[in-house]
C-alpha cells in the first residue's frame, strides 16, 4: 500500500580513493618521522663514540634484540599470560560488579566505595604486601594487574547500563518486559560501546600492572616476566638489552590496544556512530 | 457542520474513559487536573495544545506508563494494556537491531520466536512499504523510514488502541504528508482506534474525526470538536473550504485556550 519513493536510502558504500590515500598517510607520516628520529639517533651515538652502556645505538638494540630473542620471547610470553588472566578477570569483576550494581542499589551502595579505593590507593604500594600475603608470585603479580584494569570496566560499564534511551524503556514497560529481558535486550547492548571503551583502556592497564607487579617482586621472586628481564639487564648494564625489552614491552601495548579496537569496530561498526565512518 | 459540544457524536462504544484525572509530579508541577476524556473505538482522536498542556502525559497514562496522582482510566471493553500500540516523537528504535528484529521485539518479549511470528512481522513491515528493507539497520535508514519502522512496530501486534505522541514533529512536510496519507489509509482499513498527539492544528484536522484542545497550568479540555467530514480524504481536502473553517475554528479555540 504504502511505498518509500521519494525517500531517501543513505548509502553506506565507500569511497575508495579517498579511504586508501587518507590510510597511506596515516602510515606514512609516522613511519617517516618514525625513520628520521632512528637515523639521527645513530647518527648522534656514532658520531660522538657514546658508550652503549650510556645509549646504545638503535643498531646496538637491534643486534642485541636478535641475539637475546630465545629469553626475551618466552619472558614475553609470561608477561602477556599475566596481562591476560588480570584482563579475563578484570572483565568478569568489573563487568559483573556493574551487573549486580545495577539490577541492586544495595549492592552498588554497599560494595562501590570499595572499589573507588581500590582504584586510588596506588598499585606500587599495595603490591608489597600482596607479595607478602599471597605465596604463588604469579597470583600475586595477577591480583597487582587485576587491581589496576579492573575499575575502568565498572565505571564505564555502569555508565554504559544506565545510559539505555529514556523512550525505549518506556516501551519495554509498555510491553510488560521483565527486569531480565531489559537487561539482556535494552541495557547490556546499550552498555556495549562503553564497556568496550573501558576495555581498551583497561587492556593497556592490565599490562602496566603486570610490569610494576613484576618490578615490584623483582629478583626476589621466581619471576622470568619481561619486566624481570629488563630488570636484570639494568643490574648487569646491559642497557641495550633494557631497550630491546622496553621495545617488545611498548609493541606488546599497542598490540593489545589495536586487537581492542579492531574488536570494538567489529562490534560496533553496523550500528554505533563511534565505529562508523562520517559521509558528507 | 460544526460541533463545539459533544464531539463524539455518539456514534461508537466507549473504549477508554479517563475520569478527573490529575496528575502531579514529584517537582510540583501539576501537568493534569480534573482531566475527562472519552475515546471511543475507531475514532481518530487529536489532542492540541500549547506546551505544558499535559497532552503527553494524557496518552503516556493511557499507555500505563505512570498512574493517575487522582482519579480514574476506566476501560469499559475491558482491559487492553497488552493491545495497546505505542508511537514516540523520536523513531525509538533499536539502533544494533535490523528493522525485522526491532518489529519483531513486541513478540519477542512475550517469548515469541522470530520463525513463529514471520509472517506477522513481514506483513507489518509491508504495511508500511518496508518489506524489501528488513535486513537494513536503523541508521541506513532516512528519518520518514524510521518512523514507518517505529509505526509498523506499533501496529504489528493489532493493537485496539494505537497512541502517537507527535509522531511526525521532526519530519519535512513531503514525507510528513506522505505518512499522513498512509496513516490515514491504514486507518480506514484495518480500524484501530487512534490518539494522535500534535501541536499542528493543520495536521489535526486533516487527519483527525475529532479534536480535543487542551489548555496548559494546569492540563485540561477546553473543547472538543468533531471533524465531520468524511473519509477518504486526500490532498484536495488541505485546500476546501471546509478544511480552513475547522482550522480557524481549532486556532480560535486554542488562541483562547493560551489567551486564558
Amino acid at each position: 500500500m504504502a511505498t518509500v519513493t521519494g525517500e531517501r536510502v543513505i548509502e553506506s558504500a565507500d569511497d575508495r580513493p579517498q579511504a586508501t590515500s587518507g590510510r597511506t598517510a596515516r602510515i606514512l607520516a609516522p613511519l617517516t618521522i618514525g625513520v628520521a628520529l632512528l637515523l639521527g639517533w645513530e647518527w648522534l651515538v656514532r658520531a660522538n663514540g657514546i658508550p652503549p652502556y650510556i645509549l646504545p645505538a638503535p643498531s646496538a638494540v637491534g643486534a642485541e634484540l636478535v641475539a637475546s630473542w630465545h629469553t626475551l620471547w618466552p619472558s614475553m610470553l609470561v608477561t602477556l599470560k599475566i596481562a591476560a588472566l588480570a584482563l579475563s578477570a578484570a572483565i568478569i569483576g568489573g563487568g559483573g560488579l556493574a551487573l549486580l550494581c545495577s539490577l541492586s542499589k544495595w549492592v552498588e551502595l554497599s560494595l562501590l566505595p570499595y572499589a573507588v579505593v581500590l582504584q586510588v590507593t596506588p598499585v606500587v604500594s599495595i603490591a608489597p604486601l600482596i607479595l607478602i600475603y599471597v605465596d604463588n608470585t604469579l597470583t600475586a603479580v595477577v591480583l597487582c594487574a587485576w587491581i589496576v584494569a579492573f575499575f575502568p570496566i565498572l565505571s564505564n560499564t555502569m555508565l554504559g547500563l544506565d545510559s539505555a534511551d529514556h523512550n525505549l524503556r518506556n516501551l519495554f514497560e509498555l510491553y510488560q518486559a521483565s527486569r531480565w529481558q531489559t537487561l539482556r535486550l535494552l541495557r547490556m547492548p546499550s552498555a556495549l560501546p562503553y564497556f568496550l571503551g573501558g576495555l581498551k583502556i583497561a587492556g593497556g592497564l592490565s599490562l602496566i600492572g603486570a610490569v610494576v607487579a613484576e618490578y615490584v617482586a623483582g629478583t626476589a621472586g621466581t619471576g622470568t616476566g619481561l619486566a624481570f628481564r629488563v630488570l636484570e639487564a639494568q643490574y648487569r648494564l646491559n642497557i641495550p638489552r633494557m631497550f630491546a625489552g622496553l621495545l617488545i614491552l611498548a609493541l606488546l601495548g599497542v598490540a593489545i590496544y589495536l586487537t581492542f579496537s579492531w574488536l570494538a569496530w567489529l562490534l560496533l561498526h553496523r550500528w554505533h556512530e563511534s565505529a562508523v565512518r562520517r559521509e558528507n | 457542520m460544526l460541533d463545539a459540544t459533544g464531539g463524539m457524536g455518539g456514534s461508537t462504544l466507549p473504549l477508554v474513559r479517563l475520569r478527573g484525572v490529575r496528575k502531579a509530579f514529584s517537582t510540583g508541577t501539576v501537568a493534569l487536573e480534573g482531566l475527562d476524556l472519552t475515546i471511543g473505538a475507531h475514532e481518530f482522536v487529536s489532542l492540541v495544545g500549547p506546551s505544558g498542556c499535559g497532552k503527553s502525559t494524557a496518552l503516556r497514562l493511557i499507555a500505563g506508563l505512570g498512574q493517575p496522582t487522582q482519579g480514574r482510566i476506566e476501560w469499559p471493553q475491558g482491559e487492553t494494556l497488552g493491545d495497546v500500540g505505542f508511537v514516540f516523537q523520536e523513531p525509538t528504535l533499536l539502533p544494533w537491531a535490523t528493522v525485522f528484529d526491532n518489529v519483531w521485539l513486541p513478540f519477542r518479549l512475550r517469548g515469541q520466536s522470530r520463525a513463529q511470528v514471520q509472517d506477522e512481522v513481514m506483513g507489518a513491515l509491508d504495511m508500511v512499504g518496508l518489506a524489501g528493507f528488513s535486513h537494513a539497520y536503523p541508521r541506513e535508514l532516512s528519518g520518514g523510514m524510521k518512523m514507518r519502522v517505529s509505526i509498523a512496530r506499533a501496529l504489528v501486534t493489532r493493537p485496539k488502541l494505537l497512541l502517537m505522541d507527535e509522531p511526525f514533529a521532526a519530519l519535512d512536510e513531503i514525507t510528513r504528508f506522505k505518512l499522513n496519507d498512509d496513516l490515514l489509509a491504514l486507518w480506514q482499513d484495518q480500524r484501530w482506534t487512534v490518539v494522535f498527539v500534535t501541536h499542528s492544528v493543520y495536521e489535526s484536522v486533516y487527519l483527525s474525526s475529532r479534536i480535543v484542545v487542551m489548555a496548559a497550568r494546569p492540563g485540561r479540555v477546553v473543547a472538543d470538536l468533531a471533524v465531520d467530514v468524511p473519509y477518504p480524504r486526500d490532498e484536495r481536502f488541505r485546500t476546501s473550504g471546509a478544511y480552513n473553517g475547522y482550522c480557524r475554528l481549532a486556532s480560535d479555540e486554542l488562541h483562547r485556550a493560551m489567551g486564558e
